[in-house]
Parts: C-alpha cells; structure tokens; sequence
C-alpha cells in the first residue's frame, strides 16, 4: 500500500502535531546485592499524536526498560528512580471528550505500580504490544477471551457487545475469517497472525499511545513488511502516537518521523528521520548505520580476495535430495500429510566459496544443512563429496564408520551462541572435544592447538579456562567458530551464526569467517534469512521456498535483478535503511500459482 | 473436539482395565503354591492331620488345579456379575467383606485429597508470589519437616497428645456404638468427628509436598512474556494472578491426581495399622500373606482401577483446563 504510506508521512509537520506523552529525565534503577545499576540514565523522549518516534539502540541499550517505566511495569526489582512521565490527556481524543478541553496532565511517574489510577491508563491509553507473539498471549484462552478482557476492563459494555467489538477488531488487523478466529486458541495461529491478535488487543480501547516493543523482530521479512503497514495503517486511522522500538535500521527507516538513539541507558541523539540519517551527529549512530550500510552491499575484503583466489572446483555436490518427514500416525483419524522439507534439491558447493542458502522460516533451509551433515537419516538422492585426493563419495550410501573420518571435513557453526556451548564446560574443553574424541591431539599439544585456534578468531589465551558465560554474545560465536575449525575441515554449514548478534557485532564476526576462509581455504553452505547478510558474505546464493530451491545464482545477480516471482516478494519486502525509499519497491506477499 | 477427546479416552480404559484386571490376577498367582498349600502348611504346624484327599477335592471345588486362564475366565466372569469370589480365610463371599473397607478408604482418600488442596494451594501460591518472605520461608519449613516425618510417627505423636492430654477417642474411625451399626445419620457424623486425624496425618506430608509443587511450578509462570501483556492491559494483580499463571501452573498439578488417589489408599497401610482404621489397607496385606488369593486378588483389581480412573479423570480436567492437550 504504497499511498497510504507516503500519505502518513510528512517530517515537516513534526512540530506541529500536540505532544501526548512526554518523558523527562527518567532514570531506572535495579538494585542487586552488588550494588545499583541503572539501566535508563536521564531519557527525555516525546511523542506526538500521530506520529512515530523509533527507539532504536542494541541488546542492553535500556529501550525495553524505558518503554516498562512508562506503564510502570517493570520487571522486579526494578524502580523510577528519578524523573517524571507526563500524559496530556487533554491532547488526546479521548481525553478532551472527558476534559471538555481543559487542561489534564496525569503524572504517571507519580503512581504506584499497582494503583487502579495507572491501571486504568494501562490499555486504555497507553497500550503496549511486545517482540514475542507467541509467548505474549496466553496460550490457555481463546484470542476472543483475551481481546474481550481487554475491552471490558476499560469500558462497560455486555459480554455480546464486547465480542462484537472484539470480532470487528479482528476485521481491522486483517485476520481471516474473524467470527470463527475469535474463538481460537493461539497456537492455532501462525506467529503473523498472532502479532495481528495482539496489535487487535492493543487497539481494543482507542489507546492514545502505541508502544510497540520489537513487533517484527520474531518475524519474516515478509511477515514484518505486513505488519509494519498495518501499524501505519491503524496510527492514519486512529491518530494515535506510535513509540516503535527496535534495533533494525531498516525498520526505523521505514517507520519513524522521530528518532531517538539509546545506548547504555542514554539518549546518545535524537532528531527528525532524515536529520539522523543524512547528518549524524554521533559516532554510535555513524557506526549503526554503517555497520547496516556495510551489510547492504558486498564486502570489499570478499571482492579482493575473490580477484586473487578465485573458487575452484565443486567439492560438495547435492543431487535430487529429498528429505520427507513421514507423518505422524493417529489413533482413529487419518494421518496427516507427509512434509517434504527438502524437496530434489540440486545444487554444487564449490572449493574456496560461500554459497548462501537464503529463504523464510519453514523453507527447508536448516533440515537442508542438517542433511549434509548427515543428521538425517533415510534421504533421497546423492550428496556426493569430492575428498582430499579427488576421489567422489556419495555420503548417503556409506557406512557408519566409513563416514567418521568425513565428518571431521564438514563442520557446522550454530545459531545460537548461548545453547550451543555447554555452560559446565571451560572453553579449552569445548574448543579441545572434537580433538579429543577424534585423538587428533592430547596433553600439551592439544592446549597449545586450542591456544592458536583461540587466537586465530581474535580470542586470548587467557579465555581458555574460564566458562561461556563470562562471554558476550560475539565473544562466545566465536569460541563456537574455533570448535569448528579445530579439525581443520574443508566445508562448514553455518546456520544462521549472526543472526542472533547485535548489528555492530554482525559484520565482525563475518569478517573473522572471510579471514578463516582465505587462511584455511575453507567452504561456507551459509544459511540465513537476511539477505544483507547474505549480500555481504556470500558469492553465490540459492533461493528456497517450501523445500525447493526456486532460484540459484551469483549474489548480486539475484538480489538485482531477481528471475522468480518469489525472490522480487522476498526482497520487496526488505526494509532499506533509507527512509527516502520507503515502501518504494511496492512490496507483495509471494502466493504460489499466482 | 473436547466430545472426541473425552471420547476417545474413555474409550482407550476399557483395554487398559481387561490388562490391569489379568495383570492383577497373574501377581495374585505368583507366589508359589496356593491358599490350599499354606492351609495345610498352618495345619501341618499346629500338628493336625492333613488329609491330603480333602485338599484335593477342596482344589477341584474352588478350580484350583485348572489352567491359568480358565481361572482367570472363571474369575474375571464372576466379578463383571458383581461376585469376586469366595475368601478361603474368611470363609465368605468377598463382596461381603470389601465394600465397606473400600468404601472407607475412598472416603478417608477423597477427604486427604480436598485437606491437601485447601492447604497446598493457598500456601503455594502464596510463597510463590512473596517469594523469599518471612512467610514463604515457615511454609517451606512446615514443607521440608512434614516431607520428611513418617506418616505413622505423625500419627503416634497426635495420638498420645489426644489420649493424654485431651482424653480423646483417637483410633479408629467410629465410636464403640457405632462400631457395628447399621448406617444412620448419627453414624456418619460420627465417622466426620473421628475422619479428620487420619486426614491431616496422611495430608501432611502431600500438603507438603504440593506446596512445593505449586511454588515451583508458580515460580516458571510468573515472569512468562504474557503476564506482562496482561499486565499492560490494566488488569489487577490479583485477578492477573489467578486468571493467568496460576491457571498454568495447575497443568502439571491435575496430571498428578491419577496416581494420588491409589497412593492414598496403598500408602495409607502403616497408619491404618497404628490408627486401627477399618480401611482396606490393613486387609489387603493380610490376605496377601494368607494367599488368601480372592480377597486379595479383589482389592488389587479395585485399586488398580481406581488408578485408570484417576488418569482418565485428571486427563479429562487437563483437557479442560488446557486446550493445547486436545489437539495431540
């Protein structure tokens, strides 16, 4: 809905528009029995009806807490130590109704947590929707029972009017069919359904003010292009102020009239969309951006080393896989349908490359690097390996034990670096266990390999007897990087090993796997849904969708001129840190056979 | 979906009943001998003849020398008809002897199981919410203390603090008038006066440890994403409290009422030992070391059942309380 986007959006009225919510100088602390900390130091933010103000910062930043105080609603023990949130009631429709237009300012700040006067502001003006759909909404009630909840603890209406209500909230968030979706349960709905249930409950009394925590951040690009519009859409309709927090550029590109940009509890700058973006005034904001701007194009260092060292012959070659999961059997009903997760799958890893396997959640990206890692069993086709010596070996047809010397070859790098180590072992160890168990290396020289395996990702020696959890994020994707080459593979599937870091951290980490691929001459199978990421990092990519790879080329082949209908949804739907291009590439959903 | 649900599992009992019936009827079977040989072992020690011809027509009367099966068949045939069979200690039907005792013992384990409840879930939920208060930390003393004391030690101590200190008629269930009386209205309130020492000494320990069931289970919920949703719509702690975690925290509290219930009544021997309450327990183990193969065949068979019912019955509350269950 390219219109209505362009038509909401219009920075020069910014100042004119009243201010409803006003923060000034909050501050939060947490007291623990090491002292105090203070996760909001001094915010002043302001938001006006109608408008958007993005919150954007990383992990840690205090954006989450920030967004909490003002509902009063923060987790234990944490207090408003300092400062005052102001609501102008009078400013918003509702409350000039109910003022007849006097002036009616109420201290938020000022209430007690568990009053019935900040209760009754709850949901009622100030609502707030947050990052995860699926466990944000109950899972034992109906999304009908939840959403007339809402309506009938603000306002006196009968349990029928209140359904009516609830079932035309459905109709306005789009969810299909809202007379029988009213009566579902959650997890009967996909997680994009189930942000629309929640953004409908949101809006279940008129709010004033949307705070809107991370909405789209458990979603697919599509899925969160969708969502971002409704947002829009519904703040048109309903003049509400928006506070979107986030900390994807793109997303505030896409959204914001206002930015503020929080790091260590602080606003470090604030100021209109374009302002921030055009002229930024701070080095954190510079480096934001830039560390977004990096991910959107190719990285020189892959470009250079790619002119010196070009790929060389297929090492890994995946012929017609086919991966089906059967389907459970049920007691007195039919079974259901087998899925093909992975659906003939047809594609070469060559010497030296990253190939990319880029796709949406429930693509068959993932079950597609686990069959290569032999995770599996009983695959259809060929997944055949070009060894050391040049000799080809179907790793399907193999034994068990004629495949243990294999597997050190092919190593994988995990999504997420805080499960896959394991908390009970000191990061020697889990950097020494596949030396260990393959009796590749014992005693000194074993210590010493990990000491230069730390070293080669940019860890200290020093790291080596403490445990993962004295590791950031960063830190610990890369002890997870220097288990992987610690056998000196050839190939290693990565799936999704950035997509859990922060922005600035993305790009470091895929620095460190460039280097590592041009000192060991390794192969990436690199799996992600981002396709800056992809972009960045990868020379080629393959494009799948409901288990089939639907398009396969060179990276900026595909990502500018897409062939498959799929592939030009998948990148419309990408959000451009730029908020001159908003919504410019006229987004669509990709519907099979259309 | 519910209707099929409860459907469906009623219907899965009965094959789960025809295997517990066989199961009990195999473990009445396995030690070896029978009634007849332990009979005549007890003759045999107070040095009275035993006629081996009378034994042997004693075996042919009561099927003692058919095959497993038709015993079982003859058996299992008897107790659909409501005739369990004859107890050889006793000498009579067994029907006449269990009634009562099981009666009893659902009533005193129906009576443990609402006392547990009253007392865990306040008690837990409140420990749970003011976690590390002076409050919590006396529930969670009262929890490990009554964890660890025995039943029947709980039961000596209340008894001798009634019987010295307040002259009370502690043991048994009924009043000596009551004893053998046919069933009235003076005789039940009787039976409520002495019910509940036997309920608090066997609620203890489960109280127990269902409040720390409770306070644990709480504890996950408490901070779970979509309490803080309900929070933010304006919803009152309280309400928010009992609508929302509490509700989930009851899941794996209703999957435990199927084995409550024959727990009660099996775990309960030892104090109806001490308490001399007219239960089954006590019964069932005599029979047991009698091989007095009907009587206790017969209390097996029932308590097994009492369990198949108590899973359907917590399945089905779990179905209720929890949507997600009917669509696995």
């Amino acid at each position: 809905m390219p219109d209505t986007m362009q038509a909401a959006w219009s920075p020069g009225e910014a100042e004119a528009a009243p201010v409803v919510l006003e923060v000034q100088e909050l501050a939060v602390d947490f007291p623990s029995r090491r002292g105090v900390f203070r996760a909001v130091d001094g915010v002043d933010l302001v938001l006006r009806a109608g408008r958007t103000l993005a919150v954007v910062g990383e992990s840690g930043s205090g954006k989450s807490v920030t967004a909490r105080a003002i509902l009063q609603i923060l987790d234990q023990p944490g207090r408003i130590a300092a400062g005052r949130v102001l609501l102008h009631r009078h400013h918003t429709t509702k409350g000039a109704a109910a003022s007849g237009g006097a002036e009616e300012v109420v201290e938020l700040s000022a209430m007690p947590a568990r009053s019935a006067a900040i209760r009754a502001i709850r949901g009622r003006d100030i609502a707030m929707i947050f990052q995860e759909p699926m466990s944000s909404l109950s899972p034992v009630h109906t999304i009908g029972a939840q959403i007339i909840e809402a309506i009938r603890l603000h306002d006196r209406l009968g349990k029928r009017a209140a359904r009516e209500r609830a079932i035309d909230l459905l109709r306005q968030v789009e969810i299909p069919r809202p007379e029988t979706a009213v009566d579902r349960y959650t997890f009967e709905f996909s997680g994009g359904m189930r942000q629309r249930a929640m953004i409908a409950m949101a809006l279940a009394c008129n709010p004033s003010v949307l705070i809107a925590d991370e909405p789209t951040t458990a979603l697919d690009v599509t899925t969160q292009a969708e969502i971002l519009d409704l947002i829009r859409r519904l703040q048109a309709s309903h003049g509400m102020a928006v506070m979107l927090i986030t900390h994807d550029m793109g997303v505030v590109a896409e959204m914001a009239d206002e930015v503020a940009v929080m790091r260590h509890g602080q606003v470090v700058e604030r100021g209109g969309i374009l302002d921030v973006f055009e002229r930024p005034q701070h080095d954190y904001t510079r480096m934001l951006l830039g560390a977004v701007r990096a991910l959107d194009r190719p990285s020189p260092r892959r470009l250079a080393m790619r002119a010196t060292k070009p790929p060389g012959a297929p090492i890994l070659r995946l012929d017609a896989l086919r991966k089906v999961f059967p389907s459970a059997r049920r007691m007195f009903r039919p079974a259901a349908p087998p899925v093909v997760a992975v659906d003939d799958v047809t594609l070469d890893l060559h010497a030296g490359e990253t190939l990319g396997i880029v796709g949406e959640s429930g693509s068959g990206k993932t079950t597609l690097g686990r069959c290569v890692m032999g995770l599996f069993q009983g695959l259809g086709g060929r997944i055949e390996y070009v060894g050391r010596d040049g000799s080809r070996i179907d790793l399907l047809g193999m034994r068990e034990s004629a495949l243990r010397p294999l597997r050190r070859e092919i190593r994988m790098v995990f999504q997420d670096p805080f499960a896959s180590l394991n908390p009970r072992m000191t990061v020697e160890q889990i950097v020494g266990e596949p030396m260990l168990v393959n009796g590749t290396h014992r005693g000194a020289a074993l210590q010493r390999r990990v000491a230069e395996l730390l070293d080669m990702v940019g860890l200290p020696d020093s790291a080596m007897e403490r445990y993962p959890h004295a590791f950031s994020g960063g830190q610990r994707q890369r002890i997870g990087i220097a288990r992987a080459i610690a056998l000196e593979p050839r190939v290693i599937v990565a799936d999704e090993p950035t997509s859990a870091l922060d922005v600035s951290l993305r790009s470091q980490v895929l620095d460190l796997l460039l280097d590592l691929q041009e000192r060991l001459g390794l192969s990436f199978l690199f799996i992600s849904h981002d396709i800056g990421v992809i972009r960045y990092f990868c020379d080629r990519v393959a494009v799948m969708y409901r288990g089939k790879v639907v398009e396969i080329g060179e990276t900026e082949a595909v990502c500018t001129a897409p062939q498959h209908a799929y592939t030009r949804a998948l990148l419309s739907a990408v959000p451009h840190p730029d908020p001159r291009h908003r919504g410019m590439t006229g987004r669509h959903r990709y519907t099979e056979g259309a | 979906m519910l209707l099929t649900f409860i459907v469906r599992r009623v219907l899965w009992t009965v094959p789960f009943l025809i295997a517990v019936s066989l199961v009990s009827f195999a473990l009445i079977q396995a030690p070896p001998g029978d009634y007849l040989t332990s009979f005549a072992a007890t003759l045999a020690a107070s040095g009275d003849e035993v006629d081996q011809g009378r034994l042997e027509a004693l075996r042919q009367r009561y099927g003692l020398d058919q095959p497993f099966l038709v015993q079982y068949w003859r058996w299992i045939s008897g107790v659909l008809q409501g005739d369990f069979g004859i107890s050889f200690e006793w000498q009579q039907p067994v029907s006449n002897l269990i009634w009562e005792r099981m009666g009893l013992s659902v009533c005193l384990a129906l009576g443990t199981l609402l006392f547990t409840w009253a007392v865990a879930f306040p008690v837990g939920i409140f420990s749970a919410v003011r976690k590390y208060s002076i409050g919590d930390y006396i529930a969670t003393t009262f929890g490990f203390i009554g964890l660890a004391t025995p039943n029947f030690l709980i039961a000596l101590v209340l008894m001798y603090i009634g019987v010295v200190y307040f002259g009370a008629d502690v043991s048994g269930l009924f009043s000596e008038e009551y004893q053998n009386a046919a069933w009235s209205w003076g005789k039940l309130l009787d039976l409520l006066a002495h019910l509940w020492i036997p309920v608090i000494i066997l609620g203890t320990s489960s109280s127990a440890s269902l409040i720390r069931i409770m306070r644990a289970n709480l504890l996950d919920e408490l901070h779970k994403p979509y309490v803080v949703t309900a929070r933010a719509k304006g919803l009152s702690e309280f309400t928010l409290l009992m609508r929302y975690p509490v509700r989930l925290a009851l899941n794996p509290f209703v999957s435990t009422i199927g084995w409550a219930f024959p727990q009660l009544i099996s775990g309960a021997v030892i104090t109806a030992f001490v308490l001399s309450l007219p239960t089954a327990g006590p019964l069932l183990l005599q029979a047991l070391l009698a091989q007095d193969m009907y009587l206790a065949g017969a209390f097996i068979l029932l308590l097994c059942s009492l369990t198949v019912i108590g899973m359907l019955v917590s399945d089905i509350l779990l179905a209720l309380i929890d949507p997600r269950v009917r669509y696995q």
